[in-house]
């Protein structure tokens, strides 16, 4: 298994965060969430719905890429016009996706960096639908590079997701819905098991140590039981070659490492 | 009146300096650009533009016609941050409110039933309420629940881009996913529509795809036949989004960054020069779907 690359082994644990999520969507917005869970889809826990990445309900998630436009195969129907109806605002979905920061409360930001709201110093793509997501339905996150610019100290510039920060929580709301799960990251995977959901290292990628993950995060991590991630085995790596034929996962994290870090 | 056929200068001229419009489609998806670039050759300006934003909001912005936006995105997907937005943004020309996709769609609504806001969850927890002024309401019911009211987001004018219509503005709208338009021309006081082909009577022509009607026609004002009118963004069936134009718009905001130097490219003097520039309505149509 010393080819097995990191990013396979992200995705073998982005697909572990689905597991028996039951008949939900499962978004995955990038390569690695992606072929995670359609990973999932086709192992583990087949009743997941996704879509084709356009509007249509798939049950053989579409391969990335290049391919013929009518190569999915239509199963049903879920439109961004019904999005919020069907999916968002009835929880029945879970999301994986990319943030620019995320902070200590889980609270993410992909709307701006530095400056003010009225002049940011870095525009980015506004909060799209993260406030709706992060408050009513579980969240995921992957990062490809682990460091203290995503993971930063303090609060996020922007915060455009819920977190577990009581001082943002405004009184009476129902926050009932707020549900992170897992962060995968290059290093290691976390969750926000720690004490008031603080976020805590649960697995270290192989020749990953507690230290290396603390030392690119700019909040202090609580320690779970920091086994080793464990790496796809053959026939995970096979479904994952077949949802990605153009070998994208290669280009997601720098210089596409093998998953045993070589010291 | 019945005849609801214009000019796409005739639209515009029906427009004023600081209304409110909301523009159409998604992103780099389905957007009535035709329209778009035929405000910018207008000397229109202090608009507020309402939209799931693309190079409709990117291109305003350049052009110095906003006074506010509001959006929950600005993207041209492949492309995902919009380059001259990114710029108008940056040097904090613009006021925006900047709301979540769903609030966004839950503002249209409220505006097309005539109430002031709609209550939700969405918002709570994050920066949204404070940076936009938002207030909150409280359930009357045993509940007692705290929420965020959405305030409606009402135009004064909304532009659409849809596949047909017949001159009265009985709309078709095709493609595997139609986005918000049906709400943006409920929550607009006047809602005008280029389409991709205008036939006479809709019922002698095409009666079988009557379900496709997305929105009825006393939400159109309007109606203009503007045939590759959304390019370069998407118009399923009919044609995909022209990435090669996008990066060449997305480079030009790097160099040489300046809107006035090219928006020519960009724009044109007409409509007809902006498309022969491009190829001609055969070059659109040849355009791929996208594929996600």
């Amino acid at each position: 298994m010393t080819d097995v690359t990191l990013a396979e082994l992200c995705i073998y644990a982005a697909s572990e965060a689905f597991r028996g999520n039951g008949e939900i969507v499962a978004t995955g917005v990038g390569p690695v969430p992606r072929l995670g869970a359609g990973l999932a889809k086709l192992t583990h826990t087949p009743e997941l719905m996704m879509t084709d990445g356009e509007c249509y309900l798939v049950e053989q998630p579409v391969p990335l890429g290049p391919r013929n436009y009518d190569d999915r195969k239509k199963a049903g129907y879920l439109p961004f016009s019904r999005f919020f109806d069907s999916a968002v605002w009835t929880g029945r979905r879970h999301a994986m996706v990319t943030p620019t920061q995320i902070d200590r409360f889980g609270q993410i930001n992909l709307s701006q960096l530095g400056g003010t709201h009225k002049q940011p110093k870095t525009q980015m793509l506004g909060v799209r639908g993260f406030p709706g997501n992060t408050i009513y339905h579980p969240n995921s996150f992957f990062f490809p590079s682990h460091t203290t610019r995503v993971f930063v100290e303090g609060e996020v510039d922007m915060v455009s997701g819920v977190g577990y920060n009581p001082a943002k929580r405004i009184a009476g709301g129902n926050y009932s819905g707020v549900a992170l799960k897992k962060i995968i990251t290059n290093l290691c995977v976390m969750d926000f098991g720690g004490t008031d959901n603080a976020v805590r290292v649960v697995s270290l990628h192989p020749g990953v140590t507690f230290q290396d993950v603390q030392a690119a995060t700019g909040f202090p991590l609580e320690k779970g039981d920091l086994v080793e991630t464990p790496l796809p085995d053959a026939d995970a790596l096979a479904i994952i070659a077949q949802l990605d034929p153009h070998n994208i996962r290669a280009s997601v994290i720098k210089d596409n490492p093998p998953a045993q870090r070589v010291s | 009146m019945l005849d609801k056929r214009m000019t796409a200068a005739d639209i515009v001229a029906q427009l004023s300096d600081g209304m409110t419009i909301g523009v159409g489609g998604w992103g780099p998806r389905r957007k009535p650009m035709a329209l778009v670039r035929e405000i910018l050759r207008s000397n229109l300006k202090d608009l507020t533009i309402v939209a799931y934003g693309g190079a409709d909001v990117g291109m305003l912005c350049a052009a110095g016609k906003v006074k506010k936006v509001v959006f929950a995105f600005v993207s041209l997907d492949a492309i995902p941050l919009e380059p001259w937005f990114r710029k108008a943004r940056e040097a904090g020309q613009l006021e925006v409110l900047e709301v979540d996709e769903g609030m966004f769609q839950w503002g249209l609504k409220a505006a097309a039933f005539g109430l002031p806001f709609l209550p939700t969850r969405v918002g709570l927890g994050t920066d949204l309420a404070a940076l936009g002024g938002l207030k909150t309401v409280t359930s009357p019911y045993a509940d007692g629940e705290t929420l965020i009211a959405m305030p409606a987001l009402k135009l004064d004018a909304a532009l659409i881009h849809v596949n047909r219509s017949d001159w009265r503005g009985n709309v078709q709208v095709f493609g595997p996913d139609v986005y918000y338009d049906e709400w943006f021309a409920k929550a607009a006081a006047k809602t005008y529509v280029s389409c991709e082909e205008l036939v006479d009577r809709m019922e002698d022509h095409f009666p079988d795809d009557a379900q496709f009607n997305l929105f009825e026609r006393c939400f159109v004002t309007g109606v203009v036949e503007l045939s590759g009118g959304a390019h370069p963004s998407s118009m399923p069936p009919h044609y995909g989004w022209d990435m090669k134009a996008f990066k060449a718009y997305a480079d030009a905001a790097k160099d040489p960054g300046d809107w006035s130097a090219v928006a020519d490219r960009f724009v044109g003097a007409s409509e007809a020069d902006y498309l022969n520039s491009i190829g001609g309505k055969e070059a659109v149509a040849a355009l791929p779907l996208p594929i996600f």
